[in-house]
């Protein structure tokens, strides 16, 4: 149905835009692609970080991501603000799918954490859903301490791997 | 049929030897290991290679090494290096020398033999106890296919390790795991079952999709799984024998994992993620029948049966961190059985009925540790930058477990339930969440 469509649009954009998006990785998302996996979109031939309109500045100059304290999954005040901002963003980009990511860092049990990335990737969708993005166009997945952005056995890298990556992909609101 | 299927067929038929005519039977046995006691000594063993009664060549040999090292491999028993024999045993059937053995202080001596012709081998050994001047039980024959060669290995193994300890073995047993490659932020992740010991690996999915947490059945024919290859975390279930998967309780908008058989194999707990949400459910696998078991706003995950199948132990934060709790096996009203300080996750119920298996958390290092049902005599087993996911052997005296340490890959290593013996299991990459089977048949 609507996903398979979608899915296949998902497949035909990044055929055009190759990824240069380092934190993107192949998970085998919806439609089974492959190394530039779940719903990763790149920024090249879409224009770069200083046009409002491109993924880029979403990505980038707004934040796609926002950070968390240990085993926690409550929005900070600079969490609050980014999402605000990835909310008003959103609301005039229509076409964008959305795909919520909730990571934890590699300090905790790796069934907790799943469980602990839905939660936080659910916060932030229950925010953006309060901010006016319309809960249809969002979907939350939970990496848990699956998928790091940063590698090293100390604080430095936890801090950036506690995390909640809000993805986009075309398609989204036909 | 696949080599796997053929490993969990293989048909090894078991039969008594004849005791020798002239051979007394011990008044008392004194070949004794008490598992469980505060301190053990190894008991020094000797096992000089089988000898060949024809067509065995190398098995013999490759055969005698795996049932040493099975035993060796408990820390309960130490061989006695073979260039201290005095008695070369060339005929199974030739009386022992017993003064020869007692003099190397050799309190147990194996000796077996192996014969092949036309893809079967016949594997044959006697337990002497050296200083009773007797043999310790009867004589057994093992009969199988060529490549079952080191299953046969492990039932001899398995069969001393009884006598002796009064308990079931655990070496011809299996071990599911996650087979890790590639860097950490872009892992691939495969299915992969081994002996218990590391060898004969195969590998039961590829590594196009996240896989986690695999679990084998009660009767070691399937094993659930948690896989990324819809895009979401799902929990699956895959036929050993064919390598068929499909899917369980699939709900539209939920992230499903931490599947668990109950011990009659018809019923999966797992947890259940909608909103942010996770709690525990079941599934009756024969009718489809979802039911609820825990209802709060708190993270409940890692659920295990108690051997009898009445309770189930999961962990949850409902009190701010992660600790222990026991419930109905139908659901009910919870008991808080951790106490101490940190964090308690993943508990496993023992095959025993007597333990809980646990991963600790506190000041930064990681534990596995045990505990009773009621969460009293708690005991930390190990400590490393990252140890977590226990399982248990067959009989309930070894646990294995994930152990990461820090920046480093990684592997699985074992453990005592008494804490000594850790061990790192030799396996060909990085790999973690090891589950055991049941033994074998």
């Amino acid at each position: 149905m609507a996903y398979t469509a979608k899915a296949m649009l998902l497949l035909a954009v990044l055929g055009l835009a190759a990824c240069n998006n380092p934190d993107r990785y192949g998970a085998g998302g919806p439609g089974g692609a492959g190394a530039n996996g779940a719903g990763g979109i790149g920024t090249e031939g879409l224009g770069g970080p200083s046009d409002p309109n491109s993924v880029a500045y979403f990505n980038q100059t707004i934040g796609d991501r926002v950070l968390f304290l240990v085993d926690q999954s409550t929005l900070s005040p600079e969490a609050q603000t980014i999402l605000a901002q990835q909310a008003q963003w959103l609301q005039s980009h229509a076409d964008y799918a959305i795909i919520v990511e909730g990571h934890a860092d590699e300090q905790g049990t790796r069934e907790y954490n799943l469980a602990l990335g839905a939660r936080r990737a659910s916060a932030v969708q229950n925010y953006l859903i309060s901010q006016g993005v319309a809960a249809h166009r969002m979907r939350t997945i939970s990496y848990g301490k699956e998928r790091p952005v940063e590698v090293c056995p100390s604080e430095a890298c936890f801090s950036k791997n506690r995390r909640a990556v809000t993805v986009l992909s075309m398609g989204a609101g036909a | 049929m696949n080599r796997l299927r053929q490993i969990f067929t293989a048909f090894v038929a078991v039969a008594a030897l004849a005791a020798p005519a002239m051979m007394a039977t011990p008044a008392e046995a004194r070949l004794s290991i008490t598992l469980g006691s505060p301190v053990v000594e190894p008991m020094p063993f000797a096992l000089p290679t089988f000898v060949d009664e024809g067509g065995a060549g190398d098995l013999a040999a490759q055969i005698s090494q795996v049932v040493a090292s099975d035993l060796a491999g408990t820390g309960l028993f130490e061989q006695i290096p073979t260039t201290a024999y005095i008695q070369h045993i060339t005929s199974f059937g030739a009386p022992v020398s017993y003064p020869d053995w007692q003099a190397i202080n050799a309190q147990a001596l194996v000796t077996g033999a192996v014969q092949a012709s036309g893809g079967q081998v016949v594997v044959k050994f006697r337990l002497h106890d050296v200083f009773a001047n007797a043999e310790f039980g009867d004589g057994l024959q093992f009969v199988g296919t060529t490549d079952s060669w080191r299953r046969m290995a492990h039932k001899v193994a398995d069969a001393v390790y009884s006598r002796i300890t009064g308990e079931t073995g655990y070496f011809d047993s299996r071990v599911v795991f996650v087979s890790e490659s590639g860097p950490k932020n872009q892992r691939q992740k495969r299915l992969a079952v081994m002996d218990y010991d590391g060898a004969n690996t195969s590998y039961l999915t590829d590594s196009s999709s996240i896989v986690l947490a695999p679990r084998f059945s009660p009767t070691g024919d399937r094993i659930l799984f948690t896989s990324y290859s819809s895009g979401f975390p799902q929990i699956y279930l895959m036929d050993v024998g064919s390598l068929a998967i499909r899917g369980l309780g699939e709900q539209p908008g939920t992230m499903t994992f931490a599947p668990r058989f109950s011990p009659d194999g018809r019923t999966v707990v797992f947890s259940l993620e909608r909103g942010g949400n996770t709690d525990i459910y079941s599934l009756d696998t024969g009718s489809g029948q979802l039911s609820q078991l825990t209802n709060s706003p708190a993270i409940e995950t890692a659920p295990s049966f108690s051997p009898d199948g009445s309770q189930i132990v999961f962990e949850s934060d409902r009190s701010g961190t992660q600790q222990i709790y026991v419930m109905p096996a139908r659901g009910g009203e919870p008991t808080r059985i951790s106490g101490g300080a940190g964090r308690y996750g993943t508990p496993v119920w023992s095959p025993r009925g007597d333990y809980i298996a646990f991963t600790k958390q506190n000041q930064g290092r990681f534990h596995i540790g045990v505990m009773l049902k009621d969460g009293t005599e708690e005991k930390l087993l190990t400590a490393s930058y990252l140890d977590e996911g226990p399982t248990w052997s067959p009989n309930g005296r070894v646990i294995m477990f994930t152990r990461q340490d820090a920046g480093g890959e990684p592997a699985l290593y074992s453990v005592d339930v008494s804490g000594r013996n850790l061990r790192k299991v030799p396996t060909s990459g990085a790999a973690s969440d090891p589950a055991w089977s049941p033994l074998l048949p």
